[in-house]
């Protein structure tokens, strides 16, 4: 019995998660919606569409995402913010049904800031990488029902000093990506332009170029994928993770980029 | 059949809170300092890996003197405790009072039910934003006795000593530095050793951070803040 005590210290090795202390404490505020049985009815729809991606570029990762919402062929949404702060290493791009991807993003930076605060340290980048696959895979019912969130998880990892990429399936698969990935309803035609694009060692300004090329041809080519808005000045987010942490590239900085390879295609098409 | 003892619960009382004292007067002392830009933590802690002082959340640090593993227990609840409000409602809801009330209780609860009554005083302290409201230092003691603190407060061996010598030598609108230098000596007024880096632990928090006030100051950081104005 009292050996039985004492063990349980080691056995709750989750103590740090602040997942497990949700599931544990108060399970109705955990993202978990329908059951995934095939005689449910599916879930009316939510907003969806989206262009995510990440590239690697000298000092890191950089990540990029448009700012629409579609629900079914209607605008939900002009300004969402599709790239979130996972910690200060890595961020977090969201793909797919637009409540639950934030909802998880939400559930994840708290996850990391609670291990850093428990544990007093941060988790490796694979540690986070794996540990968002795992809260992929909770989302699995409401995924087979058309709730499907998958992100893609990038950021700097100290060991290797470089960026690191990784993308996911609804399973709760984790793939990591050497170059660049992108997700979502444009991401093939990103990654067509990524493909042709990506050079390796790039500098920021290269990275950023190639990035919103990508999220331009996919603009183009998804009816689910915002564009540039000129006439409201919203511009895809671009976020930029290195070894001095998470930052923000300005949207003066975008604009003039945006600007830029607009021009370069005036008359050429 | 054997009788069970009988004692009366004011001895009972009496005994446990002589238990708790001495448990916490042999351990080494904490102050909290209130400066221009926020609230200073200096621990008396040759450990760099042990903490006796932590984030909790944006706004709000902690600090323990006593037993190690009965307050870090009581942090780690706190951490839980933060996170899941935060998540619950909105970071802005999470506040020094509620984990204040919460340490309060627990250790009132522990300290009347249990036979033996956690060693231990901890600090609460929530740094206020910019608008001009007033930083709030919580003190919780051993007993779940919880007082609210102005401008400095001290816990562990030689507390009382150190709090008369704040309260002698404190003014406000400190800058860091002053501030650290008068936390350091607080701390050497009931010992003849001197303090160095290597025997500090500090940590602020510091209103004038985004989000995440908290900040240690490691060693290295701290020698050309001691030797200062010198």
């Amino acid at each position: 019995m009292t050996d039985e005590r004492w063990q349980a210290v080691f056995a709750n090795y989750a103590n740090s998660s602040f997942v497990e202390l949700v599931r544990g404490t108060s399970p109705h505020l955990l993202p978990t919606l329908g059951s995934g049985s095939p005689e449910e009815p599916a879930l009316p729809a939510a907003p969806h569409g989206t262009t995510v991606l990440a590239v690697r570029y000298r000092d890191g990762v950089l990540m990029a995402g448009d700012r629409q919402a579609t629900e079914g062929f209607q605008v939900a949404h002009r300004r969402i913010e599709k790239i979130y702060k996972a910690d200060d290493l890595s961020g977090i791009g969201i793909a797919g049904a637009a409540g639950p991807s934030m909802e998880m993003a939400r559930l994840f930076q708290t996850e990391l800031e609670h291990y850093e605060k428990v544990e007093g340290e941060n988790l490796s980048l694979e540690g986070k990488a794996n540990r968002l696959a795992q809260m992929i895979r909770m989302n699995l019912p409401a995924a087979l029902q058309g709730l499907v969130v998958v992100p893609i998880f990038a950021g700097f990892d100290e060991k290797t000093g470089g960026g690191r990429i990784f993308k996911y399936d609804i399973t709760g698969g984790r793939y990591e990506e050497t170059e660049y990935f992108a997700q979502g309803s444009g991401g093939k035609d990103a990654r067509d332009t990524l493909k042709k694009r990506y050079r390796k060692d790039m500098t920021k300004e290269q990275a950023l170029s190639v990035a919103l090329e990508a999220m331009l041809d996919a603009a183009e080519e998804d009816i689910g994928t915002g564009g540039p808005d000129l006439l409201r000045g919203i511009f895809p987010t671009v976020k930029t993770i290195t070894r001095s942490g998470f930052g923000e590239v300005p949207d003066d900085e975008v604009r003039t980029a945006c600007e830029a390879l607009l021009a370069a295609r005036k008359g050429q098409v | 059949m054997p009788l069970p003892y009988y004692v009366s619960p004011e001895q009972m009382m009496k005994d446990k809170a002589e238990y708790a004292r001495k448990g916490i007067s042999r351990g080494k002392s904490i102050v909290a300092l209130e400066y221009r830009d926020g609230v200073l933590l200096v621990a008396e802690n040759p450990s760099t890996l042990l903490h006796k002082i932590s984030e909790i959340y944006d706004r709000i640090a902690f600090a323990g003197v006593g037993k190690y593993n009965e307050f870090e227990n009581l942090r780690v609840a706190g951490v839980r405790h933060a996170d899941l409000k935060g998540y619950s409602y909105s970071r802005g809801d999470v506040t020094g009072k509620a984990l204040a009330n919460a340490y309060s209780q627990a250790l009132g609860n522990i300290f009347t039910q249990d036979i033996k009554p956690f060693e231990v005083e901890v600090l609460v302290v929530e740094v206020a934003d910019t608008n001009g409201a007033k930083n709030e230092i919580f003190r919780i003691l051993y007993d779940g006795t919880i007082e609210d603190e102005r401008n400095y407060a001290a816990m562990g061996g030689q507390a009382d000593e150190i709090r008369r010598f704040l309260k002698d030598n404190y003014r406000e609108g400190l800058s860091l530095e002053e501030a650290l230098q008068l936390g350091v000596r607080a701390l050497m007024v009931t010992q003849n050793k001197q303090l160095t880096e290597h025997d500090l632990e500090v940590a602020v928090l510091d209103r004038t951070k985004e989000r995440r006030k908290f900040r240690r100051i490691p060693p290295e950081a701290l020698r050309p803040l001691l030797e200062g104005s010198k």
